[in-house]
C-alpha cells in the first residue's frame, strides 16, 4: 500500500498537501488542471523532490530518505525516456544493471521484454531510429525488466495519436496486471482515464484528494465538474 | 555566448515546468575530482605569483614601491602596450562593421566557407601568420613590389604598423564573429516590420542596426584589446627596439639580454596588473568569444536590395576573404618550396612540439571535464582564472620558482606543457561546462531513477554525450599548444626547441625559405590535429 502521510510539497512559490493512501494492485488516474502538480506529486514519491513535511510510505516503509533508484519504483516521464546514444536493448537493460554488465540470463530478459512489447528484433536499433510509438514501447519493455511494484507515469504517451495512445495504455493495462503493480498515472484526457484506471485522485486547489472510485467520472463533485467542464 | 546558448536550450526543452535539475555532486570522486582540479589550478597560478612578488620585494625593496617609478624603457613599454591595443582593437572592431554586415544579409554560395574562415585564425600559430604576412606585406613582399613596379615608395611592416597589421589579421576574424552575433541576434520579424513600414537603409540603420551596433561595439573591441596587451610572439617578431616593445616583449628582454630576473619580476606585476585588469573589465561587460555555430543562418532582407550595396557587401567579404587567404596562400605555395630546404634540426623540435601538444590536451581536458562535471560556480571561475594571467608572467614565477632546484631548461618541456594547459583551461572549460549541465538537465533524471552513478554514469551517459564537446575543445587545445610560441622562449636552450621556437630562429637567421618550409609543417600540423579531434568527437554524434 502507498500512504501519503501528511505531506507537503513546495517548489518555490507553488505549493501541494496530500494526505491519502492507495490500495495494492490498484490503478489510479491523477487528473486536475494544469498546473495543479500531478508531476510534482509524482516526482516526490520517486525521489526527485524532498517533502517539506511528511512522509511517503510503501509498505509502511518510509521512502523519504532513499535516493530515486532505491525505491520500489518505475517511472516514465513526459519524454526523454531513452537514452539517445543507447541502442534500445542497452537502454532496456539499464532498468537490470546501471552498470549494463550483462549475465546471458539478463540479455535472455531484455530480448523477453523487447518481445512482449512487439519489438522483437529491434534491440539493435537507437531510438532515433523508431517511431514515437516504438520508443514508449521500448520504455515500457524498461518497465518491464525494472519489475518494481509501484509505476508512475508521467503522461509518457502524451505526444502519440489517439489510437496509438490507446494502444500503449492497453500494453500498460496488460503489464500491469502481469506484474500485480500499483499503477499512478498522470493524465489529462477523462476517457483514458475510463479506459484503464479503477480509481481516480483529483489534484486541484493546492491538494491532493484521497482516490475516489472511477465512476465518480459520471457523476461528478463539483470541483471535478469545475475541471472537467461537462455538462 | 556558449553559455548562454546551452541553457536557453535547455530551458526551452522544459517550458514553464517547474523544472526538476539533478543535484551537483557534494561527495563521491565526482566532487573530489572536481574539487582537487580546481585546486591544482589555484596553485598553478598562484605559486608563480607570489614568487614574482617575492622576488620583486626582497631583492630590491624599493622596486614594489618602484611600480610608480618605472625607468624610461619601462614606461615606454607600457605606453607601447596600451598603444597598440587600442589601435588593433579599433581598427579591427571598425572594419568588422561592414564585413559583419554584409555577412548578415547576403546569401552566396561559399558564405559558410567564409564564416568558417573567420573561425580560422584561432587555430593558427601566430609565428605562421607573422611569416604570411611578411611574405605579402615585408620588404620583399606581394605589396611592396606592386608598389616598386609603380614607382612608389615601399612600406615598412616592422615597428607599430606590423604589430597592428598582425592583431588586425588576428582580431577582425573575432570581430567579424561577435558583430555578426549581434545582427542575428535581432529578430527577422523586425526586419520583416522594417519592410512592412517601407524603411530605406538609413532608417533601418537608424531604428535596429545602430542600437545594436552601440550595445555590440564596445565589447567587442574591449575583448580584442585584452587580447592584444598581452601578445609575445606578434612583438617579438615584428616588433622590437625601444619604439615598439611590449611590457611581455621587455619581460623575455629582461631574461635574455639582460637576465635581469627582478626586473622581469617587476615587469610581470605590471603586466599582471594589465591583463587581470583587462579581463575583469571585459569579462564584467564584454561577451566571450563564441566558436559556435549558429551563424548560417542569413536573415532575410528587403532593404538592401539595391545594386550600389550589394556591389559594397561584396566588396567588403572579398577583401576581408583575401586579407585573411592571400597570406595563408601564400605561406602555402612558398612553404611547399621551402620543405626540401628543412634542416635536420627541425624534426626533434616538431616531435617536441607534438609531445607538448598531447601532453598539454591530456591534461587540459582531464582538468576541464573534472571542472565541468563538478557544476559548481566556484570550481568553473577557478577554470576562468588563467584569462587574468599571461603566459609569459607565468612562466616569469615558473623560472624564479624552478631557479633554486634545477637548470630552467631542463624543465623547458614540461613547463611549456604547464602553461599551455592553463592557457587552454578558460576555452575548454567554457565548451565543456554549459554541455555538461545539459546533459544533466536533459537526461539527469532518467539516470538518477536508473540508479546510474559514478563510473557507471560517465561511461553510458556523460562522455558519449559529451563526446562532440571533448573532440572540439580537444582539437582547439591541441592547434594552440602546438603552435604556442610563448614561454618557451625563455626557458629552451639552443640545443632544444619547439617547431614554433625553431620556426622564429630560422626567420632570426634570414633562412626565410626554410622557415617558411617549418611554417607549413606547423600549420599542417596544427589543423590536422584539430581535425582529427573534432573529427573523433563527431564520429560519436549521430545520435
Amino acid at each position: 500500500m502507498l500512504r501519503l502521510d501528511h505531506l507537503t510539497l513546495q517548489q518555490g512559490d507553488f505549493s501541494l498537501t496530500a494526505d491519502l493512501s492507495l490500495p495494492p494492485g490498484s490503478r489510479c488516474a491523477l487528473i486536475g488542471p494544469s498546473g495543479a502538480g500531478k508531476s510534482t506529486l509524482l516526482n516526490a514519491i520517486a525521489g526527485f523532490l524532498p517533502p517539506l513535511t511528511g512522509r511517503i510510505l510503501w509498505e509502511e516503509k518510509d521512502l523519504t530518505p532513499l535516493a530515486p533508484a532505491a525505491r520500489p519504483v518505475a517511472m516514465l516521464f513526459q519524454d526523454g525516456n531513452l537514452f539517445p546514444h543507447l541502442d534500445i536493448a542497452r537502454n532496456v537493460a539499464l532498468g537490470l544493471k546501471p552498470n549494463l554488465r550483462l549475465t546471458p540470463d539478463d540479455h535472455a530478459r531484455v530480448r523477453e521484454a523487447l518481445a512482449r512489447v512487439g519489438l522483437d528484433g529491434l534491440g539493435d536499433r537507437r531510438p532515433g531510429a523508431l517511431s514515437g510509438g516504438q520508443q514508449s514501447r521500448a520504455a515500457l519493455a524498461r518497465v518491464l525488466v525494472q519489475n518494481r511494484p509501484l509505476l508512475l507515469l508521467d503522461e509518457p504517451f502524451a505526444a502519440l495519436g489517439p489510437a496509438l495512445r490507446a494502444e500503449m495504455l492497453a500494453l500498460v493495462r496488460a503489464v500491469v496486471e502481469e506484474t500485480g503493480a500499483t499503477l499512478l498515472m498522470v493524465t489529462h484526457a477523462p476517457e483514458d482515464a475510463r479506459r484503464i484506471a479503477d480509481r481516480l485522485i483529483l489534484v486541484s486547489d493546492h491538494h491532493a484528494a484521497p482516490p475516489a472510485p472511477i465512476t465518480l467520472l459520471d457523476d461528478p463533485t463539483p470541483a471535478l465538474r469545475a475541471y472537467l467542464g461537462a455538462d | 555566448m556558449h553559455a548562454t546558448r546551452g541553457e536557453t536550450q535547455a530551458a526551452d526543452q522544459f517550458p514553464a515546468r517547474r523544472r526538476w535539475t539533478a543535484p551537483a555532486p557534494t561527495h563521491g570522486p565526482g566532487a573530489l575530482a572536481g574539487r582537487l582540479a580546481a585546486g591544482a589550478v589555484c596553485l598553478a597560478l598562484v605559486l608563480p605569483l607570489a614568487a614574482i612578488l617575492w622576488r620583486a620585494a626582497t631583492e630590491n625593496p624599493a622596486s614594489v614601491m618602484g611600480l610608480f617609478r618605472l625607468g624610461p624603457a619601462d614606461l615606454a613599454a607600457l605606453r607601447f602596450t596600451l598603444w597598440q591595443a587600442l589601435l588593433s582593437a579599433l581598427i579591427s572592431t571598425l572594419l568588422a562593421v561592414p564585413v559583419a554586415r554584409a555577412l548578415a544579409r547576403r546569401r552566396f554560395p561559399g558564405r559558410g566557407f567564409v564564416i568558417t574562415l573567420m573561425g580560422a585564425p584561432f587555430l593558427l600559430p601566430v609565428i605562421v601568420a607573422v611569416l604570411a604576412l611578411l611574405a605579402v606585406f615585408g620588404r620583399g613582399g606581394l605589396v611592396n613590389e606592386g608598389l616598386t613596379a609603380l614607382g612608389l615608395p615601399a612600406i615598412r611592416i616592422y615597428g607599430l604598423h606590423g604589430v597592428v597589421l598582425a592583431h588586425v589579421f588576428f582580431n577582425l576574424p573575432l570581430a567579424v564573429r561577435l558583430i555578426l552575433q549581434g545582427w542575428q541576434a535581432i529578430p527577422a520579424e523586425r526586419f520583416r516590420l522594417a519592410a512592412q513600414l517601407g524603411l530605406r537603409p538609413a532608417g533601418v540603420f537608424r531604428l535596429l542596426e545602430a542600437p545594436m551596433l552601440r550595445a555590440t561595439l564596445p565589447g567587442t573591441a574591449l575583448v580584442i584589446f585584452a587580447i592584444c596587451l598581452s601578445s609575445f610572439a606578434v612583438a617579438l617578431t615584428l616588433g622590437g627596439g625601444p619604439a615598439a616593445t611590449t611590457v611581455e616583449l621587455a619581460i623575455y628582454q629582461s631574461f635574455r639580454f639582460d637576465f635581469d630576473l627582478t626586473r622581469a619580476a617587476m615587469l610581470a606585476l605590471i603586466q599582471l596588473a594589465l591583463v587581470a585588469g583587462a579581463a575583469l573589465v571585459s569579462l564584467r561587460i564584454g561577451r566571450p568569444a563564441g566558436f559556435g555555430s549558429g551563424l548560417d543562418r542569413p536573415v532575410t532582407r528587403w532593404d538592401a536590395d539595391s545594386l550600389p550595396l550589394r556591389l559594397i557587401d561584396g566588396a567588403a567579404i572579398a577583401l576581408a576573404a583575401a586579407f585573411l587567404l592571400v597570406p595563408l596562400a601564400v605561406i602555402v605555395l612558398n612553404g611547399i618550396g621551402g620543405l626540401t630546404r628543412l634542416p635536420a634540426s627541425l624534426w626533434p623540435a616538431t616531435l617536441n612540439s607534438l609531445e607538448v601538444s598531447l601532453a598539454a590536451t591530456a591534461t587540459t581536458m582531464a582538468l576541464a571535464l573534472a571542472m565541468a562535471l563538478a557544476r559548481r560556480t566556484w570550481v568553473e571561475t577557478a577554470g576562468l582564472l588563467p584569462l587574468a594571467v599571461s603566459g609569459l608572467v607565468l612562466g616569469t614565477g615558473l623560472f624564479l620558482l624552478v631557479l633554486p632546484f634545477a637548470a630552467p631548461a631542463t624543465l623547458a618541456l614540461p613547463v611549456t606543457v604547464l602553461v599551455n594547459t592553463l592557457m587552454a583551461l578558460p576555452f575548454a572549460l567554457r565548451i565543456l561546462a554549459p554541455v555538461a549541465a545539459r546533459i544533466e538537465a536533459e537526461h539527469g533524471r532518467l539516470a538518477d531513477h536508473l540508479g546510474l552513478t559514478g563510473l557507471a554514469r560517465l561511461r553510458l551517459l556523460t562522455l558519449p554525450r559529451l563526446r562532440p564537446a571533448l573532440g572540439f575543445a580537444a582539437g582547439l587545445t591541441a592547434a594552440l599548444a602546438m603552435g604556442d610560441l610563448g614561454v618557451i622562449a625563455l626557458f629552451a636552450d639552443p640545443q632544444q626547441a619547439t617547431l614554433p621556437l625553431q620556426m622564429h630562429r630560422l626567420m632570426g637567421a634570414y633562412q626565410m625559405q626554410a622557415a617558411q618550409g617549418a611554417a607549413l609543417v606547423l600549420l599542417a600540423l596544427s589543423f590536422g590535429l584539430f581535425w582529427i579531434f573534432d573529427r573523433w568527437g563527431r564520429a560519436g554524434a549521430e545520435a
